[in-house]
């Protein structure tokens, strides 16, 4: 489409005087159909939801809502939901450090002891990522099942005494966050792996010709060094799985007892029409998240996630 | 688990080899546990991550009558007639559609901005990182529910169209992220040649850069396609009366998800395994073939 327009843009190398202004029109050029896009379907609608949010219902028209700066909408969203956003935010949390301490040693795995072996280490991440080819929702459905009273494991586990005869998996907050925290395994594993791939080994080396212990060489050179991975597989873990409704809709992994805030948006969104409540919930997630987010980038030393 | 030993050897060879220092000391025994402890953990982990997948292949070959959920046999029935299932085989059709449509309208404009962001400096660079790193940053039922707000106050009837425009918009970023990365990683003496040669600035940019961009494009397309294809949370939000297969298997949900809707995830995911294998066994044996050139 306006790629001949980038062809234009190599001009100015060759010609490189004056040519600064033509080069400026050009980015113009490639960058204003993306970002005018953008502004359109990403900013609009979320200021559209905080105009939302501060809407009341019409007193002439029933199921209608007028925009009455209606700051109300959030202490009474807060009020009434505050159990879901904070159980929100404890099962992401929970999942995420969970697929943390899973992948870790995966992906250290596959980015260092396989690194002589590209073969094997690029069939084995095909294995990690495998997950993402199938659908999100037969994968947790495929859990619901495997979960359920009838399945080997709730079978397994009362045989075993963990579980009483009265008790089940499906529909508990622990079936909530383990279909978290399997559902985003693969997005903490991939950064997790491009940062150990890339591991200067002879700085470990380093730490143990320093006398260094398995475990203080880990703590000290290891794990400083991945943190880039940490930080944005934590992040990709931690942000969908706070908004996720799926796993914990009582279709799939969840009850009555593990309802989480995504849940609560779109029944408020979708079935009840109280859209208001629904853009007032949303946009404290998002900002909850962004402040979470940017402390922990801040705190975590790596702000160049850009 | 010889193989893994064998991993180890190779691994201090290389380091060694590298330093040209004298080989490592030898580890304490306890070490040696460790050896195998970790690719043992590895491939519990790998064969954890696959149960569901497994799963839901085996499950498409069940004998079900209603609902699919306790085995009854094994059949080639659902895979034949795939589409006798009301709904499901117009439901994969319009995820086809969408994802094919988002996939083009973001793989242009995401290029275009790639291509912008690596080349060029101007003055509003850091907001329009911003406004790209948000959307990846904003949890999917924030976008949904804002772009449901939006089309709503504009009155705009929810169907294929905005589903395909919620979809762009998403993958949008992600094409960004996946192209600057190769336009970062280019030469750019391979494009001063091509000027050296008089190469006009389109014959440069067609024959010289778009070459030597494509597979970077190509791969975020590809994400881009899997992203659109798999996505729900966006989608139902969004959708209308409009069935996508997420939102499909997501409404059967209720009742007992088709087998059907099984075959055709599987199909899918051998499918994308297949490509994916094959890019990988193309990308090794090119780097193989350069890395001889290069010695």
């Amino acid at each position: 489409m306006a790629l001949p327009a980038f062809a234009g843009a190599s001009a100015p190398a060759t010609g490189r005087g004056g040519a600064a202004r033509r080069s400026g029109r050009v980015a113009l050029l490639l960058l204003l159909p993306g970002i005018a896009y953008l502004l359109l379907f990403f900013l609009a609608p979320l200021l559209s939801l905080v105009m939302t949010s501060l809407q009341s219902p019409s007193e002439t028209v029933f199921g209608q809502y007028d925009f009455t700066f209606n700051w109300a909408n959030y202490l009474q969203v807060v009020g009434q939901y505050g159990e879901q956003i904070g159980r929100s935010f404890l099962y992401a949390l929970l999942a995420t450090v969970f697929a943390l301490l899973f992948s870790y040693p995966l992906a250290y795995f596959l980015g260092v002891n396989l690194r002589g072996r590209p073969i094997l280490q690029s069939l084995l991440l095909v294995l990690v990522v495998a997950p993402f080819f199938i659908s999100f929702l037969l994968r947790t459905a495929a859990w619901k099942q495997i979960l359920s009273d009838e399945g080997l494991v709730v079978s397994t586990l009362k045989a075993l005494a963990l579980l009483g005869p009265q008790d089940h998996l499906t529909g508990t907050p622990i079936a909530v966050v383990f279909g978290l925290t399997y559902n985003f395994i693969p997005f903490m594993c991939l950064p997790l792996f491009t940062t150990l791939e890339r591991l200067d080994l002879r700085v470990v080396e380093a730490g143990r010709d320093l006398y260094g212990g398995p475990f203080t060489t880990f703590r000290t050179v290891t794990l400083p060094l991945s943190m880039p991975g940490i930080v944005s597989g934590t992040l990709l873990t931690f942000i969908p799985a706070a908004g996720d409704y799926v796993n914990a809709s009582s279709q799939f992994l969840g009850g009555t007892s593990s309802t989480m805030v995504g849940n609560v948006i779109q029944s408020n969104f979708l079935v009840q029409l109280n859209y208001p409540a629904a853009a007032a919930l949303s946009i404290l997630l998002m900002a909850t998240i962004l402040v979470i987010v940017g402390v922990y980038v801040r705190r975590s030393g790596t702000e160049d996630l850009l | 688990m010889s193989g893994q030993n064998q991993a180890g050897l190779v691994l201090g060879q290389e380091t060694g080899a590298e330093l040209g220092e004298p080989p490592r000391r030898p580890r304490r025994w306890g070490l040696g546990a460790g050896r195998w402890l970790l690719p043992a953990y590895c491939a519990l982990a790998l064969a954890f991550l696959l149960v569901p997948i497994v799963y839901t292949i085996a499950f498409s070959f069940n004998d079900s009558v209603r609902t699919n959920i306790a085995w009854r046999g094994f059949t080639l029935d659902n895979w034949l007639n795939v589409c006798d299932e009301p709904g499901v085989c117009e439901a994969f059709g319009n995820s086809l559609l969408i994802g094919v449509v988002a996939t083009g309208i973001a793989t242009v404009l995401g290029t275009m901005i790639a291509l912008a962001l690596a080349r060029y400096r101007f003055r509003f660079r850091s907001g329009t990182n911003l406004l790209l790193f948000l959307p990846m940053a904003t949890p999917e039922v924030v976008i949904g529910a804002g772009l449901a707000a939006q089309f709503l106050t504009a009155g705009v009837p929810k169907g294929i169209g905005t589903i395909i425009v919620a979809h762009a918009m998403f993958c949008l970023s992600f094409v960004v992220v996946t192209v600057k990365a190769r336009v970062a990683s280019l030469d750019p003496a391979l494009e001063d040649a091509g000027r050296d040669l008089y190469g006009s600035p389109g014959q440069v940019f067609w024959r010289v850069t778009f070459p030597l961009l494509l597979p970077g494009i190509l791969a975020a397309a590809l994400l881009s396609f899997s992203l659109s294809f798999d996505d729900f949370i966006i989608t139902y939000f969004n959708s209308g009366p409009v069935n996508t297969l997420p939102t499909y298997i997501y409404t059967a949900a209720t009742r007992g998800i088709p087998a059907e809707a099984n075959v055709l995830s599987s199909a899918v995911f051998l499918l994308a395994i297949a490509v994916v294998l094959i890019g990988q066994v193309g990308a090794q044996a090119r780097r193989k073939r350069l890395g001889i050139a290069t010695r």
